[in-house]
């Protein structure tokens, strides 16, 4: 069976839903704890949301520094798929291993949303179960998620594909080119602020057109991840 | 003791939403006159002793690699405070 590291920082909030999810996708979940020198071999790592180290100094940023993070890097570079939800995009983004940032939402306020994206790239370890263009709706929460890139970065981003989820509707932090999410090159490495691992069992999802709390869109994400490692295996 | 302090400014073409806020508030309280505010951090790295050339060096290299994001922020000034 395909094991999923789940990495706990000091103030991750959401690695137990994100446990969760892997479980329900059909793999086992391994719990990582960022003092951790090892990934406990793991085939694949989910960094999940939450305020890390308190968001201190930028959002990530502390947790770049982190033990496991190193290991993180070395993998995510030798081709292991990573998947940054939320906080753990901006961990992404602040070790390098994605381009751009997150800024305060352009409202400045916290947002709480179920949240249409739509998947522009269906190409990568974590939406290939994905229909391309596929509409999902998953939720959003967050308080610096506006994402943010120089102009020749998001055209680079754009022309190679790298753009990988948009939000459809609403921008509802203001994010450049109402980008959600974004993969690095290989297509290993994927990152967004919306959270995949919220709407992943029938009566815990956001609403969906057959029932209340319905929504399973999210489960893809997870469900992708053991379709790359199995067409890699 | 000495202090190296380091500022660091989002870049000019971020838009800063705290700062804008900060500059929408003040004329609410009667402070006229400001066309706009951006609104930076400042660290200020204690020494014991002389801050040595090697030891600003460390801190300029500490500002441009972990004090800022090089994405979104300038390393505006480093600077030494007896």
């Amino acid at each position: 069976m395909a094991r999923i590291g789940v990495v706990t920082f000091p103030g991750t909030l959401d690695d137990r839903d994100a446990a969760r999810a892997v479980r329900l996708a059909g793999a086992e979940s391994v719990n990582l704890f960022h003092a951790d020198s090892s990934l406990q071999d793991v085939d694949a790592v989910v960094l999940p949301g939450g305020f890390s180290y308190g968001d201190y100094l930028r959002a990530g940023a502390i947790s770049r520094f982190s033990p496991i993070m190193e290991r993180v890097v070395d993998a995510a570079n030798g081709g292991m798929p990573v998947l940054g939800i939320c906080n753990g995009f901006q961990v992404l983004t602040e070790v390098h291993l994605l381009p751009g940032s997150m800024i305060k939402n352009d409202h400045l306020h916290f947002v709480c949303r179920d949240q249409v994206l739509r998947v522009e790239n269906n190409d990568t370890a974590w939406t290939n179960a994905y229909e391309a263009g596929a509409e999902i709706t998953i939720p959003l929460k967050n308080q610096d998620g506006q994402y943010v890139a120089d102009e020749h970065t998001l055209d680079e981003l754009e022309a190679e594909g790298r753009v990988a989820f948009r939000y459809v509707g609403v921008n509802p932090n203001g994010s450049r080119r109402d980008i959600a999410g974004v993969t690095n090159a290989r297509g290993n490495v994927v990152g967004l602020m919306p959270h995949p691992e919220h709407a992943v069992e029938a009566g815990f999802g956001p609403d969906s057109r057959e029932a209340g709390r319905g929504g399973t869109d999210g489960l893809g994400f997870f469900t992708s991840a053991l379709n790359a490692l199995l067409a890699s295996a | 003791m000495a202090t190296i302090v380091v500022h660091v400014m989002p870049k000019p073409e971020i838009l800063d939403p705290q700062g804008k806020a900060v500059g929408n508030a003040l004329p609410r309280l009667g402070f006229d006159g400001f066309e706009a505010v951006r609104q930076g951090k400042r660290f200020e790295l204690t020494v014991d002793g002389e801050v040595t050339e090697e030891l600003l060096g460390k801190a300029r290299e500490a500002a441009e690699t972990m004090l800022s994001n090089p994405v979104i922020e300038d390393v505006v000034a480093v600077e030494v405070v007896a």
